[in-house]
C-alpha cells in the first residue's frame, strides 16, 4: 500500500519508509522532530529528503494520507473538502515546482487566492519545507486573508494586536489597569483575550461581562474575548453572556482534538452559537484559534508525522469555521519543540506562510519560555520579519512579561516599534477611534499624545474611590 | 514636527498609579515608542533571575524533613525520580519526566500488595520550579488537610511522596501504583518573570500512566502573591468531592467554585467603567 521513497547520493543510498518519513525528514531541524524520532539524521539526508520531496507531483498528496482516512476526522476534512476545480491550475505541478510557481510573478494575490481550497494542508507543509526564510515572507506577504466583525483585520500594510490584559486571579481591576494601558497606547484591535487564571464558566462570562461594558462604554471598533474551553463558552452562550467571539485551542490531529476535549461537531455548534447572537458590525467571523507545532506530539497524537504537518493540518480545522483569528503560539511550548531563538523564528515564519497560503488569517505570539534558549532579541528578529510578512497580528502585554501565563511575548512598546519601523497601521475602524479618542498625536506618524485623553482621565478621577478588590 | 526642545526625552506615564493593582508592567513611559533605558535593564535583571530558577535544584530531603515534622508524619515522604537524570535531559526528554525510573517504580510496587485502597494521593513534583514546591507545598498541604478533614466524607490518604525531575503526568502512575482512587499532583509551574515560585495543582481522578490532559483539572498560580492557598484547597476539594461523586474528572467536571459570581451584579466593576 504506502509506498517508500529512494535517492542515491555519491555511494550513500537513502531510503524514507513512508511519505510521512520522507516529510520528516526534509524538515529544518527541530528539538520537537527529534523527540519524536523522525528527524533526519545527517544533514545530507535532510537535504536528499528535500531533493526527492521536490520531485513528487502534488497529487501525491491527494492519493496517499499521512493518517489514514479511516482513523481521523481532519483527515476526511481534508479529503473531503478539497476543491478539485481550485486545484486545477497547479495539479501538474511537482512540489519543488510549486515552489517556483508560488515565488513567479503568476501567483499574484488575487491568483493564490484562487487557488486556496485546491491546496491540501500537507501541500503546503511539503513546500515551505524547500523554501528559504525568504520565501516564506516574500509568499505570506502575497497570500492577503482578511476578515471582519467589529473592524477589518489582515488589509494591505495593517498590522493588529490582541491586547492580553491577564491577571494571576483575574482581578477585575488589575485587568482594566492592563487594559487602560493597552488602549492608550494603540494595542487591542484584533482582540480584546483574557486568559483566564480559573478556568470556567462563571469566572468566564465574569470577564466577558467585563470587557464588554469597556468596549461600550468607549465605544471602541473591537471585540473580545475569553479563552476558556470550547464548551465553556457554549455554556456562557446558553446563560446570555455577552460573547463575541469563541476561543479554542486546535491541532492537526483527531486525537490531539480528543485531547483537548473537543471535535469538529463541536466546533460547528459553536460557531452557530456565536454567530446566531449577531453581535459583530462590519462581518460575522466568530472564531479565534490558537495553534502551535509540538501540540500533536505533546498529546502523543501526531501518528510519526513530523510537528510542522500536523501545525499545518491544524489550519484546515481553522478555515473550515470562517475564523476571525488563528494564532500560532510559537515559542509557548517550550525548548522541547523548539529549542531556541533561530528554531523558533523558523517556525513562526512557517506557520504565517502555511496558514496564509490555506486561507487562515494569521497571527502570531512571538514567544518564549523562561526555560528556552532565547531572549528579547530574538524576539525583536521574528517580530520584524512577521511584519515584513504581512502577519495579521501580534500580541500586546504590558512590557512583554504575561504574569499569568509566566512567558514572555510581544509588548504595546513592540507593536508600536513594528509599525513606526515598518509603516504599517491599525485596523482602519480602530485606527479612526484612536485618534478621534485623542490617543495619538498623530496616527499616521505614530505619535501618542504626552497628555492623558478626557475620556481616560475622567475614568481614572474615580480610582480614589475604588476599593481593592481581594480575588 | 519635532517636539519642542522643552519636553522630556522620556514620556511618562499619568496613570503610573495603576500599578498599585498588579504586577504587570504597566505605565512603563516611553522614550519615542521605546522602552526607556531604566526599565529595560529591569527587565533584562528579571529574565536572567527566571533562568537561573529554572535550573536551581529542589532540596528533597530538606523538604522531606519539614513536612514530617510540620504534620507529624509516622514515616517521611517517599522520595522517587523520574526516567530524567537531570535538568538538561529533563528540558529535551518530557517523555522521560512522565515517567517513574525502574528504582522509584519498585520501591512503589514493593509497598504496594500491603497498601490498601485510599481516596487520595497527594504527590509532590519539583517541575520546573524547585522553589514554588520548597517554598509552598507545606503552608498548602496545612490548608488543604484542615478542610479535608472539615469535609463530611472521610479522605483516606495515600504516604506523601516527592518526585524529582518530575512532570504533571507522572502523578498518574504514582496514584495508581498507590492504589489511590484520585492524585494531587502539586507542581512548580515555569517561571515567570514576576513569579518564580508559581505552584500548580492538579487533579484526576482514576489515575492512571498514559491519560491525557483532558483527564485532568488543574488549578494554577498559586503562591503569596497569587491564589492563596486557602482559595486554592477550596477550590481543589470542590473539584475533589465532585470527582468522587461523579467518578471522574477532566474537561466533563467543571471547576464550579466560582458559580456564585453571577449572582454578584457588581463583580465586573472597576474605574473604567463606574458612573
Amino acid at each position: 500500500m504506502a509506498q517508500t521513497y529512494h535517492s542515491t547520493v555519491g555511494s550513500r543510498h537513502y531510503h524514507f519508509k513512508s511519505l510521512a518519513a520522507l516529510m520528516a525528514k526534509a524538515t529544518p531541524s527541530r528539538s520537537g522532530d527529534r523527540l519524536a524520532g523522525v528527524i533526519a539524521e545527517s544533514a545530507e539526508e535532510r537535504v536528499v529528503a528535500q531533493m526527492v520531496l521536490a520531485e513528487l507531483p502534488l497529487t501525491t498528496f491527494l492519493n496517499e494520507a499521512l493518517i489514514p482516512y479511516e482513523d481521523d476526522e481532519i483527515t476526511r476534512l481534508i479529503i473531503d473538502d478539497h476543491d478539485i476545480k481550485a486545484f486545477a491550475p497547479i495539479k501538474h505541478l511537482t512540489v519543488g515546482d510549486f515552489r517556483n510557481w508560488l515565488l513567479s510573478d503568476h501567483a499574484t494575490p488575487e491568483v493564490l487566492q484562487s487557488v486556496r481550497a485546491g491546496i491540501t494542508p500537507e501541500m503546503a507543509a511539503a513546500v515551505s519545507k524547500l523554501m528559504r526564510n525568504q520565501d516564506l515572507i516574500l509568499v505570506g506577504k502575497k497570500c492577503q486573508v482578511v476578515t471582519a466583525f467589529r473592524n477589518t483585520i489582515g488589509l494591505p500594510g495593517r498590522l493588529s494586536t490582541r491586547l492580553q490584559p491577564n491577571h494571576p486571579t483575574d482581578d477585575v481591576t488589575g485587568i482594566a489597569a492592563s487594559i487602560l494601558d493597552g488602549l492608550l497606547y494603540g494595542s487591542g484591535d484584533a482582540v480584546i483575550g483574557i486568559n483566564p487564571a480559573t478556568d470556567n464558566v462563571a469566572q468566564s462570562v465574569k470577564l466577558m461581562r467585563l470587557m464588554d461594558e469597556v468596549i461600550q462604554k468607549y465605544q471602541i471598533p473591537t471585540q473580545s474575548c475569553v479563552l476558556t474551553h470550547v464548551t465553556n463558552t457554549l455554556e456562557a452562550i446558553e446563560q446570555g453572556a455577552p460573547v463575541d467571539l469563541v476561543f479554542q485551542s486546535i491541532g492537526g490531529t483527531e486525537a490531539t482534538n480528543r485531547s483537548f476535549g473537543f471535535d469538529l461537531a463541536t466546533l460547528a455548534e459553536a460557531e452557530a452559537a456565536a454567530q446566531s447572537l449577531a453581535r459583530g458590525t462590519v462581518g460575522n467571523n466568530v472564531m479565534y484559534f490558537e495553534t502551535g507545532q509540538g501540540s500533536a506530539l505533546s498529546a502523543d497524537a501526531h501518528h510519526g508525522l513530523d510537528q510542522q504537518t500536523c501545525e499545518a493540518r491544524a489550519y484546515a480545522v481553522a478555515r473550515k469555521f470562517n475564523p476571525l483569528l488563528v494564532n500560532t503560539v510559537v515559542g509557548f511550548i517550550g525548548p522541547e519543540y523548539l529549542f531556541d531563538g533561530k528554531e523558533i523564528t523558523r517556525a513562526g515564519l512557517e506557520d504565517h506562510f502555511c496558514g496564509k497560503l490555506l486561507g487562515v488569517p494569521m497571527g502570531c505570539d512571538v514567544c518564549y519560555t523562561n526555560h528556552a534558549q532565547a531572549d528579547q532579541n530574538d524576539m525583536d528578529n521574528l517580530l520584524t520579519l512577521l511584519g515584513v510578512a504581512g502577519c495579521n497580528f501580534l500580541m500586546g502585554i504590558p512590557g512583554s512579561d504575561d504574569i499569568m501565563l509566566n512567558y514572555q511575548t510581544t509588548s504595546f512598546h513592540d507593536a508600536l516599534y513594528a509599525r513606526r519601523a515598518l509603516g504599517l497601521k491599525a485596523a482602519p475602524e480602530f485606527e479612526r477611534w484612536l485618534e478621534e479618542m485623542q490617543i495619538f498625536q498623530d496616527v499616521s506618524t505614530h505619535r501618542l499624545n504626552d497628555q492623558l485623553p478626557a475620556a481616560f482621565a475622567e475614568s481614572l478621577r474615580h480610582l480614589h474611590k475604588e476599593p481593592r478588590h481581594a480575588t | 514636527m519635532p517636539p519642542d526642545e522643552t519636553s522630556p526625552i522620556v514620556v511618562e506615564n499619568p496613570w503610573e498609579r495603576l500599578r498599585a493593582f498588579t504586577d504587570a508592567r504597566i505605565g512603563l513611559g516611553r522614550a519615542g515608542v521605546s522602552l526607556p533605558t531604566r526599565k529595560l535593564l529591569e527587565f533584562q535583571l528579571a529574565h536572567a533571575q527566571a533562568q537561573d530558577a529554572v535550573h536551581c535544584l529542589l532540596d528533597v530531603d530538606g523538604l522531606a524533613c519539614e513536612l514530617q515534622e510540620a504534620f507529624e508524619l509516622a514515616q517521611a515522604p517517599q522520595r522517587l525520580h523520574s526516567q530524567a537524570q537531570d535538568r538538561a535531559m529533563y528540558l529535551q526528554r518530557p517523555d522521560y519526566g512522565r515517567r517513574l525510573n525502574e528504582a522509584s517504580r519498585e520501591q512503589l510496587q514493593t509497598a504496594a500488595p500491603s497498601t490498601p485502597r485510599v481516596d487520595l494521593a497527594v504527590v509532590l513534583v519539583d517541575g520546573l520550579s524547585a522553589l514554588a514546591v520548597q517554598q509552598n507545598a507545606k503552608p498548602f498541604l496545612k490548608a488543604l488537610y484542615r478542610q479535608l478533614e472539615q469535609d463530611s466524607n472521610a479522605w483516606e490518604m495515600a504516604p506523601l511522596t516527592i518526585v524529582e525531575q518530575g512532570r504533571v503526568a507522572i502523578g498518574d502512575e504514582v496514584g495508581a501504583l498507590l492504589n489511590a482512587d484520585a492524585v494531587l499532583v502539586m507542581i512548580g509551574e515555569r517561571p515567570g518573570l514576576s513569579s518564580p515560585d508559581s505552584l500548580g495543582l492538579y487533579m484526576t481522578w482514576a489515575p492512571a500512566p498514559g491519560l491525557k490532559d483532558d483527564r485532568r483539572n488543574c488549578i494554577s498560580n498559586v503562591r503569596p502573591a497569587g491564589l492563596a492557598m486557602e482559595e486554592a484547597a477550596r477550590r481543589l476539594l470542590l473539584l475533589l468531592k465532585e470527582a468522587r461523586e461523579r467518578q471522574l474528572s477532566g474537561v466533563k467536571l467543571k471547576d464550579r467554585s466560582e458559580d456564585n459570581v453571577l449572582e454578584s451584579t457588581g463583580s465586573t466593576r472597576n474605574f473604567l467603567v463606574a458612573d
